[in-house]
């Protein structure tokens, strides 16, 4: 119980600290979760971040029932997920009345265009970590690199980049995993 | 029954909205069509409005949408029962669906095949965050409308990402809330 409990509370904070989209989470994650606590691995976020593009639902959610999962099971998963939607439902229907003014005020507006030149630095600092553990040779930066080209140029949808990359990654990964080892069986 | 509608309409945005909160728009627009819960710009105001209060934006507009309409008819009792109910249909299919793929991965985490489409669906992860930050920093320094090229580079929103992100390279141990909290402060100083 104790356990379930500190991963609500560690979701909660997690979930009020996040402006904007999933991603947006995920500087958060890093510290929280990965740094202060070895609860996971920053190859198992993105791990998560991959499969929650192909699934239902929105990534926020799905890594937090991912992260629960992997602590405590299926209650982890509940609690967590419960923990990082708690703070939108209090904030929101607390604050309800009065958001619509907000909306239209302008030092909130600064406030929050503020707030989001930080949320992009954080991703790019996150981003930079990733890329530590992501992209180990040529083959990974390609992926990356394609993956960015069809996506932001070409505007293909990011399930659709997650499927060909699989199927078509995997199979130059084992192609080529062949092609070296008969060389080595050649030399040798 | 307003709220049997709004638990099956969120249930089904839920389960069809693939990758993130902002995939849930199109079936909100359509939800303000069928049953007049609001119209298409109180809709915008929505999608702003959960932009830039705290929390996945995915989860502020089912909450904010449920609140919405349950208020209209119910009062403000009725408004808390309507966010709880869109909220936790929401998140109710995903929560079904990753813990029976997240069951199935740490059965087979040692499998080869497993193992290596991840190897290969990590770096695509990367590019595409590289997608949604270039989307995020685009509408920030760049000023739609500007009468010269010059005009429309947002200098001072350039200079405060620059030094945040040094600060934060610089001063590893800081919390993100903080940059988070200089970010609003210069952001009202400053008049972004």
């Amino acid at each position: 119980m104790k356990e379930l409990l500190t991963l609500f509370g560690l979701f909660f904070k997690i979930g009020i600290m996040t402006f904007g989209g999933g991603y947006a989470m995920l500087p958060m994650l890093e510290r929280e979760l990965v740094t202060k606590r070895q609860y996971v691995t920053m190859e198992e976020i993105m791990d998560y971040f991959a499969v929650g593009q192909c699934t239902p639902g929105i990534i926020a959610v799905n890594t937090a029932t991912f992260i629960g999962f992997k602590r405590k099971g299926i209650m982890g998963g509940i609690f967590a997920t419960i923990g990082v939607v708690t703070p939108s439902v209090l904030i929101i229907t607390a604050l309800a009345s009065v958001l619509e003014l907000l909306a239209g005020n302008e030092i909130a507006a600064n406030a929050f265009a503020g707030i989001s030149v930080a949320v992009c630095a954080l991703i790019v600092q996150a981003i930079l970590k990733l890329i530590k553990s992501g992209i180990k040779d040529a083959f990974t930066l390609g992926i990356a690199l394609a993956a960015f080209v069809a996506s932001f140029l070409l505007g293909v949808s990011p399930i659709i980049v997650i499927l060909v990359t699989a199927v078509v990654g995997v199979i130059i990964k084992r192609v080529y995993e062949k092609l070296t080892s008969e060389k080595k069986e050649d030399a040798e | 029954m307003l709220y049997l509608n709004l638990f099956f309409e969120f249930l089904k945005t839920g389960l069809f909205s693939i990758g993130g909160g902002l995939a849930t728009i199109p079936f909100l627009m359509d939800m303000g069509e069928k049953f007049g819960w609001f119209s298409s710009e109180e809709l915008s105001n929505m999608i702003a409005v959960s932009e830039s209060t705290p929390g996945p934006i995915g989860i502020n507009m089912a909450t904010y949408v449920g609140y919405t309409t349950g208020s209209e008819e119910y009062g403000t009792v009725g408004g808390i029962l309507g966010a709880i109910v869109a909220t936790t249909a929401l998140i109710l299919p995903s929560l079904i669906v990753i813990m029976i793929i997240a069951g199935f991965l740490q059965k087979f985490k040692d499998n080869k095949l497993v193992k290596d489409t991840f190897y290969v669906l990590r770096p695509a992860v990367i590019g595409m965050l590289g997608v949604s930050l270039a989307s995020m920093i685009t509408p920030l320094v760049y000023i739609a409308g500007a009468a010269t090229l010059l005009g429309s580079i947002n200098y001072k929103a350039i200079i405060l990402f620059a030094l945040l992100l040094f600060g934060m390279l610089k001063f590893k141990k800081l919390h993100p809330i903080v940059f988070l909290a200089i970010g609003a402060v210069v952001g009202i100083i400053f008049k972004f």
